[in-house]
C-alpha cells in the first residue's frame, strides 16, 4: 500500500538577517497509514519547521520549499493551489501546537473555536456544528461541556485549552495528525493526561500521528517509529524499540544515555532528552558539505568533516547518516 | 451583577471627575482678571465704584471665594450654567441649541477617522511593503503634522472656492425649502470638510495603531491556528486577527476624545460651524464667564461620556475585560 505521507529530498529554505539558509535539508520520510511516528531532537533541529512545511504554513516570506516533494495520498502538496491547501488543512491534515497558552483567539469561545472548523470543512450549520463541538469537549474529556462550551479562552487551564486545542484538530476526523511538542508548556501530571488523551483518540479514530517531541517516554509509548533529527538533517530513523536497544548514530546514543530506563515506568516518570555536551549549530552553519554534529562527536575522523554522510541502510526499516554507522 | 458593580464604579469616578473640572474651572476663571461686573458695567457703557459694588452684590461677587464655589456647583447640579449677558439668554440653554452640532460634528469625525483608518492600517499590514503601506505612512506624517486650521483652509480653497463642490462655510443652507431629506443632504454636504478636516489628524494616528497592531496580530500563534484550521483568508484576517487589532484602536480613540474636541474649536471656526467651538471662540473674545464656564463643563461631561462609552465598546470587543475594573 502507498504510503500515506511521502516526503522527498525536502529542501526548505529561511531568508534570514545573514542569508538563505537550509533549514531542512534533504529530508526523507515516509508515514504510512494509521501510524504514529516521532521526531525528536533538540531545540533548533527543524522539527517544527517540517511540521509547518507539511501543512503548507511555513513563515510568510521567510520560508520555503526550494526543492523536494511532500505528497500526501498521492497528491503533491508543494504545487497545490491555496485553495486545495485550505481544504486539506484542519480536515485533512491538523495540528497542535507546542504553545496551548496562546494558540487559541482570546475573543471567541472555545465552542466557536471548534464549531468554525465543522462549519468550513463539513457544511455543518450553526446548530449543528455547535452541538458537535460539545460532543468533541466531551470527548477530549472537558467536564460539564455544555456549559464550557461557552467559556473563553483565559477562563480555562493550559492542559484544558491543548484539550480544546485537540478537539479543533480531531473535529473532522483528519488522516494525520501532527502534534507539535503538545506537552512541553504544561504540567507533568497534564502531560501524562494529554498523552493518554491522545492515545485513546488514535485508537478510537486510527489517525496517524506524527508526534513531535522531548519526551522519550512519549516517544516509546505513542509511537511505532522515531526519526532523529539533527540541524535540519535526518540522523536516525527506524522502529522506536530498536533504535532505543542499539542507536546506530552517535547523536542518538547521546541523547539516550541521558535517560536512564526509558522502557521502564512509561506514564508515570518522564525523562527528556537532556544535555549532550555542546550545542546544536546556528542556522547559518546548516548546509555544509561535512556531518554537522561532528564538533560534539566522540567517534568523529577527518572523513566526517570532508563529506556529509549519507543515509545508509540498515535493514529494511532503518537508517542512520553517520560515517561510523556499521561500527555502532 | 459584577459587571453592573464595575459600570457603578466607573460612573462614581466619572461625577467625582466631573466635580473636579468644575472645581478647577471656577477657580481658573475666578483667579483671571475681570469678572462680570466688568462686562455688564461695559456694556453699559462705563459704571461708577458704587454701581459696580452694587452689581457685585446683586450677582454674590462679594461673598468669599468658597461660598461662590459652593452655590456655583448647587447651580450646576440642577443644570443652571448661570446667564448669559452677552448673548442675553441662560447658559444651559444657549449651549443645548449648539450641541447637537457639535456632537454631529465630533462623532462623524471619529467614526470617519476610526473607520478609513482602521481600514488603510489593516490593507498596509498585510502588505507592509506595498504602495499602499507607504501611502499609509506618508498621510500619517502629513495628518499629523500638518494644523488643522491649514487643512481646513487648504480644503475649503480647493473644494468650495476652486472647484465648487461644497459649501464655504455653515450647516444649512437657511434659504433651502424641502423636505427631511432635502435638509438632511444639506447637511451632509456641509458637513464633508469639516469632517474631513478634524479626522484627518485622528486618521492618521488610528491607521498608523491599525497598521502595527495588525501586524502583530497576524504574527500571532492564534491567526497560525486560524490557518492551520483551513479558514479563508478572510476569515483568518478580518474575523481573527482584526477582532484583536481594534482594542487597542478603540483605547485610543477614547484617550483621544479631548484632543477631538479640542480640535472642534478650531474646525468649526475656520469653517464657520455653529457649534460650541464657535461659541467658545466668540464667548473668549466676550470674556462671558459664565457661557465658558459652562462649555467647560460641557466639553468635560463630553469627555467623560465619550471615555464611558469606549470603555463599553472595548468590552464588547474584548471578553477578558468583562466583569474588570
Ligand atoms: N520565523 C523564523 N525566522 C527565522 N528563523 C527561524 C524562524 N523560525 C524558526 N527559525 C529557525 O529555524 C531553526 C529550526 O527551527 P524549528 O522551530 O523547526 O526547531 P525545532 O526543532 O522545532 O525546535 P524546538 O524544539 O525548540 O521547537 C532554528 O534555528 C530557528 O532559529
Ligand atoms: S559522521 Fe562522524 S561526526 Fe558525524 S555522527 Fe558519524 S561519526 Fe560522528
Ligand atoms: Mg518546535
Amino acid at each position: 500500500m502507498a504510503p500515506l505521507l511521502k516526503v522527498e529530498n525536502l529542501r526548505i529554505e529561511l531568508a534570514t538577517r545573514a542569508g538563505v539558509a537550509p533549514v531542512i535539508d534533504n529530508l526523507n520520510l515516509e508515514l504510512a497509514h494509521g501510524e504514529s511516528i516521532s521526531f525528536v531532537g533538540e531545540s533548533g533541529c527543524g522539527k517544527s519547521m517540517t511540521a509547518l512545511a507539511i501543512m503548507g504554513l511555513l513563515p510568510e516570506g521567510i520560508g520555503r520549499v526550494a526543492s523536494g516533494s511532500i505528497q500526501f495520498d498521492g497528491e503533491e502538496l508543494t504545487t497545490a493551489s491555496p485553495r486545495r491547501l485550505r481544504q486539506i488543512r484542519g480536515n485533512e491534515i491538523s495540528m497542535i501546537f507546542q504553545e496551548p497558552m496562546t494558540s487559541l483567539n482570546p475573543v471567541y469561545t472555545v465552542g466557536e473555536q471548534i464549531a468554525e472548523v465543522l462549519r468550513a470543512h463539513q457544511g455543518l450549520g450553526q446548530k449543528a456544528a455547535w452541538a458537535q463541538a460539545i460532543e468533541l469537549l466531551d470527548a477530549v474529556q472537558i467536564p460539564n461541556p455544555k456549559s464550557r462550551v461557552e467559556a473563553y479562552p483565559f477562563q480555562m487551564s493550559g492542559g484544558q485549552r491543548q484539550r480544546v486545542m485537540i478537539a479543533i484538530a480531531l473535529a473532522c476526523t483528519p488522516k494525520i495528525l501532527i502534534a507539535d511538542e503538545p506537552t512541553t508548556a504544561l504540567d507533568v501530571t497534564v502531560q501524562a493526561q494529554i498523552f493518554d488523551l491522545l492515545r485513546d483518540l488514535r485508537a478510537q479514530t486510527g489517525t496517524s500521528i506524527i508526534m513531535i517531541t522531548h519526551d522519550m517516554g512519549a516517544v516509546a509509548e505513542m509511537s511505532e517509529r522515531m526519526i532523529v533529527m539533527y540541524a535540519g538533517r535526518k540522523a536516525e530513523e527506524g522502529p522506536v524499540d530498536q533504535v532505543i536497544t542499539h542507536a546506530r548514530h552517535p547523536y542518538t546514543s547521546g541523547l539516550i544515555s541521558c535517560v536512564p530506563h526509558i522502557m521502564a515506568n512509561l506514564t508515570e516518570e518522564r525523562h527528556d532528552l537532556t544535555e549532550v555536551p555542546g550545542i546544536v549549530p546556528g542556522l547559518s552553519e546548516f548546509g555544509q558539505d561535512l556531518c554537522l554534529f561532528a564538533p560534539r562527536c566522540p567517534r568523529a575522523s577527518d572523513k566526517c568533516l570532508s563529506a556529509r554522510p549519507p543515509d545508509v541502510p540498515f535493514g529494511s526499516a532503518r537508517s542512520s547518516a553517520c560515517w561510523h554507522a556499521e561500527d555502532l | 451583577m459584577n459587571a453592573l458593580r464595575v459600570t457603578t464604579t466607573r460612573i462614581f469616578y466619572a461625577v467625582l471627575l466631573l466635580l473636579a473640572v468644575l472645581v478647577l474651572n471656577f477657580t481658573m476663571m475666578h483667579l483671571a482678571p475681570g469678572d462680570v461686573a466688568d462686562t455688564i458695567a461695559q456694556s453699559m457703557g462705563g459704571a461708577d465704584e458704587e454701581t459696580m459694588a452694587q452689581i457685585r452684590a446683586d450677582y454674590g461677587l462679594d461673598k468669599p471665594f468658597i461660598v461662590q464655589l459652593g452655590s456655583y456647583l448647587g447651580r450646576v447640579i440642577r443644570f443652571d450654567l448661570g446667564y448669559s449677558f452677552y448673548y442675553n439668554q441662560p447658559v444651559t440653554s444657549l449651549i443645548l441649541q449648539r450641541l447637537p452640532a457639535t456632537l454631529l460634528l465630533v462623532f462623524t469625525a471619529q467614526l470617519f477617522a476610526m473607520i478609513v483608518g482602521v481600514v488603510l492600517g489593516v490593507i498596509s499590514a498585510r502588505r507592509p511593503n506595498g504602495i499602499l503601506s507607504h501611502f499609509v505612512t506618508f498621510i500619517s506624517l502629513f495628518g499629523y503634522s500638518a494644523p488643522v486650521f491649514w487643512t481646513g483652509i487648504l480644503l475649503l480653497i480647493a473644494f468650495s472656492l476652486k472647484i465648487q463642490w461644497f459649501p464655504v462655510a455653515g450647516m444649512r443652507d437657511v434659504t433651502l425649502e424641502g423636505g427631511f431629506w432635502v435638509q438632511t443632504l444639506d447637511i451632509i454636504r456641509h458637513m464633508v470638510l469639516p469632517t474631513i478636516t478634524l479626522g484627518s489628524i485622528f486618521l492618521a494616528l488610528y491607521s498608523r495603531l491599525s497598521r502595527a497592531s495588525m501586524m502583530e496580530t497576524l504574527g500571532s500563534d492564534y491567526v497560525r491556528t486560524a490557518k492551520a484550521k483551513g479558514l479563508t483568508e478572510r476569515e483568518v484576517v478580518y474575523k481573527h486577527a482584526l477582532k484583536n487589532a481594534l482594542s487597542p484602536v478603540i483605547t485610543l480613540a477614547g484617550l483621544q476624545f479631548s484632543a477631538v474636541i479640542s480640535g472642534a474649536v478650531l474646525v468649526e471656526t475656520v469653517f464657520a460651524w455653529p457649534g460650541l467651538g464657535t461659541l467658545a471662540f466668540q464667548s473668549i473674545l466676550a470674556r462671558d464667564t459664565p457661557t465658558i464656564l459652562g462649555i467647560l463643563f460641557f466639553s468635560a461631561l463630553m469627555v467623560i461620556v465619550g471615555n464611558l462609552l469606549t470603555d463599553f465598546v472595548l468590552r464588547l470587543v474584548d471578553p477578558r475585560l468583562k466583569g474588570r475594573a
